[in-house]
């Protein structure tokens, strides 16, 4: 069983060029900034509105 | 991505293994699939509305609207430009656009459109009001559903009735700082209502050819140049008296009123030349009242924007507050 869970797939799989590793990261500090600006922005919403920012009548 | 001959369909390339190609999307596509030059417009109008709306919105709240504002513009761009994907393929002005170039498969662009307007409208719901939220997911569904899937391919009416999706963010500004909707937000919006007709045709003018191969029954291709001519000239003649109308009934002041006079006349100016004009001047002019259109709305608002800033709404003689 051991041998079995041990054994290395032969099959490649995807393997990303240097172009598509370099778009991907990108792509992931874009994502990074954009989430921090949403927290940032969201931080500073909850402080101007109080803490009872959700608790609000439709 | 691969585009099939000259049908624009799109089909996802495949490796040997039967698996999708990795993402080649950069930043800069993710980006162009919001359309920001439509956007920055939308965030413009958007500031306007919520500038000269009575009442005071904090500045971070205010800045949190045109934030949601402008995701929730750019998430309508991206759904338009997934479903569009193989009519843009056709088109010189799109065939460089993130799906039909190969950079963006649709379905990303789905995804990316659909996320951001989630998360545009209930943020905009949650941290200002549901009025703009609600306005908001209506202009997205407007421009997504009601003009890209429906009117566009089926009507030369298409941005006629569609251009209410452009004419909607001065509204959501107004209904963000108020929490309701007022007159001078409705008159913003027939400014930019009875504005979009002749922007948008003096542009197919010079596309028309495009317009045609792709089966966009834009005016231009069904009724022909000079019934688009005969058109342009009528929407800019109705477009003079409703970008003065906030002066006149007592929203905007003076310096507000004469800057659409003159700039009302500008427009008919050069609608009334490309009324007139012989063919082989028709594309140049419409040229020039494209871009004549877009300084228009732009120093209109700013001109709203200015006079509110410095508190010269109210000087003037306006009608409105004289028949009161």
């Amino acid at each position: 069983m051991s041998l079995v869970m041990d054994q290395r797939p032969t099959e490649p799989g995807i393997v990303l060029t240097a172009e598509q590793q370099r778009r991907r990261r990108a792509r992931s500090i874009a994502i990074a900034l954009a989430l921090g600006i949403f927290v940032a922005l969201i931080f500073a919403v909850s402080l101007v509105k109080g803490p009872g920012v959700m608790i609000r009548p439709l | 991505m691969a585009l099939s001959g000259e049908t624009g369909e799109l089909t996802a390339p495949l490796r040997a293994g039967g698996y999708a190609e990795p993402s080649m999307a950069g930043v800069g596509d993710y980006l162009a699939l919001m359309k920001p030059r439509v956007m920055s417009l939308v965030v413009f109008t958007a500031l306007t509305g919520l500038v000269v709306a009575p009442g005071h919105l904090h500045p971070v709240l205010a800045l949190f609207a045109l934030v949601c504002i402008a995701v929730g513009a750019g998430s309508a761009g991206a759904l338009n430009m997934w479903y569009d994907a193989d009519i843009d393929a056709l088109m010189g002005r799109t065939a460089a656009r993130p799906i039909p170039a190969g950079h963006v498969q649709p379905g990303e662009a789905l995804a990316f459109g659909l996320v951001l307007a989630g998360f545009a409208v209930t943020f905009l719901g949650l941290m200002i009001n549901w009025l703009a939220a609600g306005l908001l997911a209506f202009t997205i569904f407007f421009y997504a559903v009601v003009y890209t899937m429906w009117l566009k391919r089926w009507t030369p009416q298409n941005i006629v009735i569609g251009g209410a999706a452009g004419a909607f963010p001065p509204m959501i500004g107004w209904a963000a700082a108020t929490g309701g909707i007022g007159v001078e937000a409705i008159l913003l919006f027939l400014v930019i209502f009875f504005w979009t007709p002749p922007h948008f045709w003096a542009l197919s003018l010079c596309r028309t050819d495009e317009y045609a191969r792709a089966g966009v029954p834009m005016l231009p291709v069904v009724a022909g140049e000079a019934e688009t001519r005969r058109q342009i000239l009528v929407y800019t003649l109705a477009l003079l008296p409703v970008g003065v109308a906030p002066s006149v009934l007592g929203y905007a002041g003076a310096a507000y009123g004469g800057i659409a006079l003159l700039g009302g006349a500008l427009m008919v100016t050069w609608a009334w030349r490309l009324y007139r004009a012989p063919d082989k001047l028709i594309e140049p002019l419409a040229k020039r009242l494209f871009a004549v259109s877009i300084l228009y709305l732009f120093v209109l608002f700013a001109a709203l924007l200015v006079e509110r800033v410095f508190g010269l709404e109210h000087v003037g003689i306006p009608l409105g507050r004289a028949l009161a």
